[in-house]
């Protein structure tokens, strides 16, 4: 099978999960109020203290992505399994692993829309000055979502397969974003502080090591967690 | 993609011990089978005797616990890719997206086939099950005969070699069943094979050969008690459209 075919299959399924996901809407506005709820329960249990609150914010903020986000990789595939339509999916000829790349793009995308809404959000709660580390704080953004989403795509597929899904998922893979959300609330917080002792590089170079190996991983492994 | 480089002589499925297993218990316990290309075989027996996990595993979605199977000379744990170009299957289950409309269900297959999605071609698919006019439609908001027609429609948009269907009477109605049967004769006409699972052997006997018995997992009477189909008489006239 040629490569533009199975990008052809790629951009097909991302297509039709945001697609789907346009249409309806619920399960985006469902994240979107989890995650504004989670940020305010953070913030009431810190207290009023608008330095304790900007010390606790990079954390905070990763927990609540990370936390919503989970909602995103169950539905992704709770849409495959009404109907048949895993089963119908699977059927299709070419390689599996686009469909791994489909759906990873999908919830890319849509983690990152959740993020938009919910880092302005943030920056109003804890006091954060979004402008001046913008640019860097964006990538840290990016990395630690591409990590989490490759992860989520791929346990979500594992997940899929058995009947207590929903409990099973933040099981699985929470114990595995450690490393992603120790690397991205260490790169957020150094950011947020303005970076006096330059140490944000050092983690954002191991997020970014993190999300091949993770990408690597979940890409060739995905073939033999998605089959029955 | 065939693996033997030869199609002379090649089977368009050929199950050798075929096993498939679910925790501690065998759906399937050794199936040897040949389907030879241009003919339609159905698959009967009780529910649970196997006949949905045979096909499952030719379609790749399954993977063998035991045995071997091809199709079309492709064994399916080797050339899973090459297996499933050839397939195509009406499964119990349609297999649609509920918040896609129809027109973008048949779009996006055709992307997954890596065919050109002209939205002609759709609209000729519809208008075949006579859902032209729910084009735009969620199917969501669809009744089981009319999932079942889409689905049928999907398949029509590419005819495959290999042809499986699950309890294909379910839900059709005649005019369905009639588009069903057209199906399975343009396809065995063609060259390619089909293989129907099914309780109804009265409605099958009208497309098929030869009815194989299933029962708890293993063909009833051996790999020759494969029966003629009553009253199929010869299949060159009238077949094809």
């Amino acid at each position: 099978m040629g490569l533009p075919r199975e990008a052809g299959r790629v951009a097909a399924v991302a297509w039709k999960d945001l697609t789907a996901e346009r249409r309806t809407k619920a399960n985006f506005n469902a994240v979107v109020f989890l995650a504004a709820l989670i940020l305010f329960l953070f913030g009431f249990a810190l207290g009023p203290d608008a330095e304790a609150l900007r010390a606790a914010a990079a954390g905070a903020l990763w927990l609540t992505v990370l936390f919503s986000g989970v909602l995103a990789f169950n539905h992704s595939y709770q849409v495959e399994l009404e109907s048949g339509a895993l089963e119908a999916l699977l059927l299709y000829p070419g390689d599996h692993r686009s469909i791994f790349l489909g759906k990873l793009i999908a919830n890319l995308v849509f983690v990152l829309l959740v993020e938009a809404i919910v880092l302005p959000l943030a920056a109003v709660l804890y006091h954060l000055p979004l402008l001046r580390p913008f640019p860097g704080l964006a990538g840290v953004l990016l990395l630690g979502t591409v990590g989490f989403v490759t992860l989520g795509t791929f346990y979500a597929a594992i997940a899929s397969r058995v009947r207590a899904r929903e409990v099973l998922l933040p099981l699985l893979l929470f114990p595995m974003l450690v490393p992603v959300l120790l690397a991205a609330v260490e790169a957020t917080g150094a950011l947020l502080a303005g970076d006096p002792m330059k140490e944000s590089g050092g983690w954002i170079r191991l997020l970014l090591i993190f999300d091949v190996i993770f990408f690597v991983a979940s890409f060739f492994a995905f073939e033999y967690v998605i089959e029955e | 993609m065939r693996e033997s480089g030869d199609d002379s002589g090649v089977a368009a499925v050929e199950t050798v011990e075929l096993a498939r297993r679910f925790g501690r218990r065998w759906a399937l316990r050794g199936v040897s089978l040949r389907v030879d290309p241009g003919s339609a075989v159905a698959l009967v027996g009780p529910n649970g005797s196997g006949k949905t996990t045979l096909l499952r595993l030719l379609t790749t979605a399954l993977r063998p616990s035991r045995g071997s199977a091809r199709v079309f000379g492709c064994d399916v744990l080797r050339s899973p890719a090459a297996v499933r170009a050839q397939v195509g299957m009406l499964a119990h289950a349609p297999g649609l997206y509920e918040d896609l409309t129809a027109g973008e269900n048949l779009r996006f297959a055709l992307r997954m086939w890596g065919m050109d999605a002209a939205p002609a071609r759709i609209t000729a698919a519809l208008a075949a099950v006579n859902l032209e006019h729910e084009e735009q439609e969620r199917v969501r908001g669809f009744s089981s005969g009319m999932r079942r027609r889409l689905a049928l429609a999907r398949l029509l948009l590419r005819p495959p070699r290999l042809l499986l269907l699950d309890e294909p009477y379910a839900s059709f109605d005649a005019a369905g069943m009639r588009q069903v049967h057209r199906l399975v004769r343009d396809i065995a006409a063609d060259g390619g094979a089909v293989l129907l699972a099914t309780h109804d052997r009265e409605r099958a006997a009208e497309v098929v050969d030869r009815f194989v018995e299933l029962q708890a997992g293993r063909v009833l009477n051996g790999a020759s008690a494969t029966a003629p189909a009553a009253g199929l008489g010869s299949r060159s006239a009238g077949w094809g459209g």
